[in-house]
């Protein structure tokens, strides 16, 4: 589907985002996007999927490291040409009923974009004609507010909004939050159509593994900011290498009885991260980890094609073996907690 | 069309109550009053008759006549216009430099949000009538000043609630999504920022309008206002006051009018905000 060869559409080089000196948001987070591709982002909430979908869109700048797209810094696109680099990044607010002005009609709202880009009216006129009919919206929305129209149109209305201005890349926070299973599945559907047929990348962040695993080609996945695990995500959720992954895949109910595996639950909270744990990040939480994980802090490092780990001791790339060695090690260390 | 919609609604909810209606209705008449006062005036305000001073209220006097013998009822409707006029005035500048100071507020840095802030207070804590005292000093006492010092002293008071609804709808999705879409700052502010923020500062100033009609009032009674020809309620009750022991009807009259025009406003203000927010006000 993409080309390896072919340069990244989007890539961060070594970011790390820290607010106020001491909130370490982004930690050296390394990842990139292809063109055309769909990249799913998982991870707890507060490991920092926010921050990274807000550093691509230029919200929130760096404290150090570059993110390029299409080759270029974004920090001298945006300077350059700000409305340019509108036009290449859009992204879809994770409250999409809120994201719509309260005040405005859903027509007002979405030629927001002709007005702030200067679109040749009678072309971009077309297009949201072309694009309500292409995203099942009724002709009538237009003169709707956003209170008089449900969840699944006003995440409809939102992407209309972003593909008016005919993005390359398209950031999508928690797309099918707050909706329910049916709506899901449609706007999913929807949003892959357009892929092909308008060529776009995805950044797509969910705490639904089954959105990701359904609709994704790479998974990455976060925690405490940083990127713990990037894999083809057939292979993540079939063979996850780190243990917070495997962690994270195993509590995600199988429909096939065969593959179906115990959940592995892991203690505590997760760190602050004001005060991030030494060494290896998850070394207070991880159930194989060594004493070396509490000193060093492991690199990445590529264990398999197209697959980058964060770990000292990745398990190793047979089926199951993970999930295994996990249990065994969970099981070890209740036992050791229920014996006083 | 909607937002016309919205306000007959917010009116027709304002004016359920019965104190709501008869708010509204002493507000309406206030209004017309101030609006056609040449009109509505059965005598010339100014036009002097000494021979007729103190009469008492009759067919040609509807209220009575004051110590030069000029027409009370004229006069007490002249003086709805400067009322009226002060207030909406001092009000609108006081609104609009409330709103502005209080956006610059919400989005300047910390250190220009407590310079703004600080100016507020310093405002606030001022005792509005020795600040008078001082304007009226160095300028003179005019309509102009009056609608200076009172736009002043009510400035922080817009400021302030501008500010928190800044605060609370700045990081709203939506102004976020206009953000991501490009709209320039200006944008975000005019077209979709100040139309959410604007229904609380408008039912402040329509609760505001009888404090400023008493200012008006006081000031011109005190000499410190609007100068003696001309027709405010405040200077038509010094004159009575003066006059107190030739004749009780104007100050009674003229302090009925004032009265009645501050409950009026005062009672349809807090029907209207009501009627926006339920949620305010109740409890107390």
């Amino acid at each position: 589907m993409t080309d390896p060869a072919a340069p990244p559409l989007v890539s961060f080089e070594d970011v790390s985002v820290v607010f106020g000196g001491r909130v370490h948001a982004l930690d050296h987070v390394d990842l990139t996007i292809a063109r055309g591709e769909v990249l799913g982002l998982v991870g707890e909430s507060g490991s920092g999927k926010t921050t990274l979908c807000r550093t691509l869109i230029g919200l929130t700048p760096l404290t150090t490291g570059w993110i390029r797209i299409g080759g270029a810094p974004l920090i001298e696109t945006m300077a350059a040409d700000p409305l340019g680099f509108r036009r290449r990044v859009q992204m879809l607010l994770q409250d999409a009923v809120a994201s719509l002005s309260p005040r405005l009609t859903i027509g007002r709202t979405l030629e927001e974009p002709i007005a702030i880009h200067g679109l040749p009216r009678e072309a971009a006129r077309r297009r949201l004609d072309g694009l309500l009919a292409r995203l099942g919206l009724p002709r009538d929305i237009v003169t709707k507010f956003p209170h008089q129209i449900s969840g699944g149109q006003a995440r409809r209305v939102g992407v209309a909004r972003a593909l008016m201005v005919e993005p390359d890349l398209i950031v999508a926070d928690e797309p099918t939050a707050g909706l329910d299973v049916s709506v899901q599945g449609e706007l999913l559907n929807l949003l892959m159509d357009l892929r092909r047929d308008l060529g776009l990348t995805y950044l797509l962040v969910s705490h639904n593994l089954n959105v990701i695993r359904r609709v994704t080609d790479r998974t990455a996945v976060m925690y405490l900011g940083q990127i713990v695990e990037t894999a083809p995500t057939r292979d993540l959720f079939d063979r996850p290498a780190h243990p917070y992954a495997a962690a994270l895949v195993s509590t995600n109910p199988a429909i096939d009885p065969k593959r179906r595996r115990r959940p592995i639950v892991l203690g505590g909270e997760i760190p602050s991260v004001v005060d991030l744990p030494s060494g290896c990040r998850f070394h207070t939480r991880c159930p194989v980890a060594q004493p070396r994980c509490a000193v060093d802090v492991p690199a990445e490092r590529e264990v398999g094609p197209g697959r980058r780990v964060r770990c000292h001791f990745p398990f190793s790339l047979a089926p199951t073996a993970a999930a295994d060695a996990l249990l065994v090690a969970a099981d070890a260390a209740t036992a050791a907690a229920a014996t006083p | 069309m909607n937002t016309l919609a919205a306000i007959l609604a917010t009116l027709r909810r304002a004016t359920g109550s019965i104190t709501g209606a008869v708010g509204f209705t002493i507000f309406v008449l206030v209004i017309l009053a101030a609006l056609f006062a040449p009109v509505i005036a059965t005598h010339d305000p100014d036009a002097l008759d000494v021979m007729n001073r103190f009469a008492p209220p009759s067919a040609a006097h509807w209220l009575g006549t004051d110590h030069l013998g000029r027409d009370l009822f004229s006069r007490l409707i002249h003086g709805a216009t400067i009322a009226m006029s002060v207030a909406l005035s001092a009000i609108a500048l006081a609104l609009a430099a409330g709103t502005v100071l209080g956006i610059l507020a919400a989005y300047l840095s910390d250190r220009g949000e407590r310079v703004i802030l600080i100016l507020f207070d310093v405002i606030a804590a001022f005792p509005s009538l020795v600040l008078a005292l001082a304007i009226v000093a160095v300028f003179g006492p005019s309509t102009g000043v009056v609608v200076a010092i009172v736009a002043l002293t009510m400035t922080p008071h817009f400021g302030r609630v501008a500010r928190a609804q800044v605060l609370t709808l700045k990081n709203a999705p939506f102004l976020e999504a206009e953000r991501i879409l490009g709209a320039s700052g200006a944008r975000i502010v005019f077209v979709h920022l100040l139309p959410n923020i604007m229904g609380p500062l408008v039912v402040l100033a329509s609760m505001d309008i009888p404090v400023v009609i008493t200012i008006e009032a006081g000031l011109s009674f005190l000499g410190l206002g609007v100068r003696p020809p001309l027709a405010s309620w405040g200077t038509l009750i010094q004159d009575g006051y003066q006059f107190l022991s030739d004749s009780w009807i104007p100050v009674v009259v003229s302090s009925l009018a004032l009265a009645l025009a501050t409950l009026g406003f005062t009672l349809f203000g807090e029907a209207l905000r009501d009627a926006v927010d339920p949620r305010i006000g109740r409890e107390r």
